[in-house]
């Protein structure tokens, strides 16, 4: 209970200062706008051939958009953690009796928070653009979204609080972001791909949420790859704040 | 307040350990203002992060505050209060919202937080700056708000890393009277690190010294410059100068007396009551002192005597 309390407190304090600065906000949400409206209407003729799977172009594309965002949107997060490094906020912080957990899932809370108010957005647009969702596949996809976002805002929270330089963070992230993006299936189907890159693909956990994701969009919600991709989302999540909680406890950190 | 038993932290770095700190004992008392002076890279900052229970030390313990540094490390975190030397601030976060979100991480009710923010924002000057940004504040208004956010939660042992490092003149005297209100005001145990010798003999009850990880001398500011050579008064005369060096030689509490023409310098214990002695005998003698002054050591001799170097001439860039 005195985490959570304490968790609040950073969340207010670190949603305070974001609001200040809401341009970060719509910044995140050009590039999947710019997407849904430039490169989405492509698919539309795609989603005829033979490959493709079950659904129309927007049910197939808007999920990859999302978790797309999602990437985006929580990898990057690291870099705001190294610039409160340097203020000096971080060790202000570390240094009262509140808990590291605490420091990272009031961070965490507050990337998430946004990252779902983002997607949801998204999704309207999308809706205005010809999408056909079922509101328990917008819920289902928008929770995928949730824990898609603890699980990268604390690997990257945990690889900014190890290296403290953006100027190391970078490599790092585009090195883990352009892989997984593109064996996850998110622009288009793996079910497009050659035998051996869609194998590949299966050994990537983003994959299998995508295909979640998608199922979710179909309202298809008794499907393995929906169950699949849950347990990989979770998974994901829990790993990721496993990692960055031991990295805040590390007195070096 | 501190009891330091055989601290030490050493670094593991790719050329091999590194000693930071060499297991150093001391003890701080409930209202002292402590000074831990030495230059960069002695260990200060590594000493004070141990502490504060930043770092964990390699060997040794101490208890802070009352509670055991390396048992109950969350206890510690409770009654202190720290304040880093490069500040800690968001320049976006009003001076309020860091005030009181720092205060409640510490258990404080939001109503509780806004009235102590209140105080201190009088108490340091900063009175209508509430709703400033700390980017929009001076560097002197800046170090003020770092020490009110290391006080929100009432501590009873403050530690201040190089306070006043980048500061102008002015800034620097009215941050020394602030300081001295810790204690006074606040009934605030302080330890300061330094490497500004002005600083120490200003604002510090006592000094500790460190050099290579190692405490070398530890005192009031007084008895560590008494310790190492006294006071010299130097009397400029008019008349036989072999005899006023004689009677100067032969006064108690003269160590030594020396005569260069007409100028003799007598090295004393205690400069300022040795000197109106002197003019007395001297005059009695019939010798006329036409001029007279007092020189105080000062803590750079002591580090000169102590370490083998200057302070300032062991001053270089780097870490702690």
């Amino acid at each position: 209970m005195r985490t959570l309390r304490e968790a609040m407190i950073v969340f207010r304090y670190q949603s305070t200062l974001l609001l200040r600065e809401p341009v970060w906000i719509i910044m995140g949400l050009v590039q999947p706008l710019l997407y849904l409206a430039l490169f989405g209407p492509l698919l539309e003729p795609l989603s005829k051939s033979s490959g493709f799977p079950p659904g129309d172009a927007w049910q197939v594309f808007v999920p990859g958009l999302l978790i797309q965002l999602a990437i985006f949107g929580s990898m990057f997060v690291g870099f705001g953690l190294i610039a409160e490094i340097r203020y000096g906020v971080v060790e202000r912080m570390r240094v009262s009796p509140a808990s590291r957990f605490a420091l990272l899932l009031g961070r965490v809370m507050r990337d998430t928070l946004m990252l779902i108010a983002q997607a949801t957005l998204l999704v309207l647009v999308a809706v205005a653009f010809g999408l056909r969702v079922p509101l328990a596949g917008a819920l289902v996809i928008l929770a995928i979204v949730a824990m898609l976002g603890v699980a990268l805002s604390s690997f990257s929270y945990a690889a900014g609080m190890v290296l403290k330089s953006e100027d190391a963070l970078a490599p790092l992230l585009n090195m883990i972001s352009v892989p997984v993006l593109l064996l996850s299936g998110i622009l288009l189907p793996m079910t497009l791909a050659p035998r051996w890159l869609y194998d590949l693909s299966r050994a990537n956990p983003f994959s299998h949420v995508v295909d979640a994701a998608r199922a979710a969009f179909l309202d298809d919600l008794t499907l393995a790859s929906l169950l699949a991709g849950l347990l990989s989302a979770a998974g994901l999540a829990a790993v990721g704040l496993f990692i960055a909680t031991r990295t805040f406890q590390r007195e070096t950190a | 307040m501190i009891e330091a038993r055989g601290l030490a932290r050493t670094f593991q770095t790719r050329t091999g350990p590194v000693e930071a700190v060499r297991g150093v004992d001391f003890h701080v008392a409930a209202g002292e203002i402590v000074g831990f002076l030495g230059p960069n890279g002695a260990g200060k900052t590594t000493t004070q992060r141990m502490l504060s229970t930043l770092l964990s030390p390699t060997a040794g313990t101490a208890i802070v505050a009352g509670c055991d540094l390396r048992k109950d490390p969350v206890g510690v975190r409770r009654q202190i209060g720290y304040v880093a030397q490069g500040g800690a601030t968001n320049p976006m976060a009003t001076v309020d919202e860091e005030l009181v979100t720092q205060a409640r991480l510490y258990g404080m009710t939001r109503h509780a937080a806004e009235a102590r923010a209140k105080v201190l924002r009088t108490e340091l000057d900063l009175p209508d700056l509430g709703q400033r940004q700390a980017g929009k504040l001076s560097g002197g208004q800046r170090r003020r708000l770092d020490i009110a956010l290391g006080l929100m939660h009432t501590p009873t042992l403050v530690f201040l890393d190089e306070p006043s490092t980048g500061l102008d003149p002015h800034s620097r005297a009215n941050l020394w009277t602030h300081i001295r209100g810790l204690r006074d005001r606040e009934r605030a145990t302080v330890f300061l690190t330094t490497h500004y010798l002005d600083e120490a003999d200003a604002l510090c009850d006592r000094i500790l010294i460190i050099d290579h990880g190692t405490i070398v001398a530890h005192g009031t500011p007084a008895e560590l410059k008494r310790r190492i050579s006294g006071e010299v008064v130097t009397l400029t005369i008019e008349g036989d100068g072999e005899k006023a060096r004689d009677l100067v030689a032969a006064q108690a509490g003269v160590r030594d007396a020396q005569l260069a023409g007409n100028v003799v310098r007598a090295t004393v214990d205690h400069g300022d009551a040795a000197a109106l002695a002197l003019m007395r005998l001297l005059d009695g003698a019939d010798i006329l002192v036409a001029a007279l002054s007092v020189a105080h050591p000062t803590l750079d001799d002591v580090f000169l005597t102590m370490t083998g170097r200057s302070l300032r001439d062991a001053d270089a860039p780097g870490g702690n």
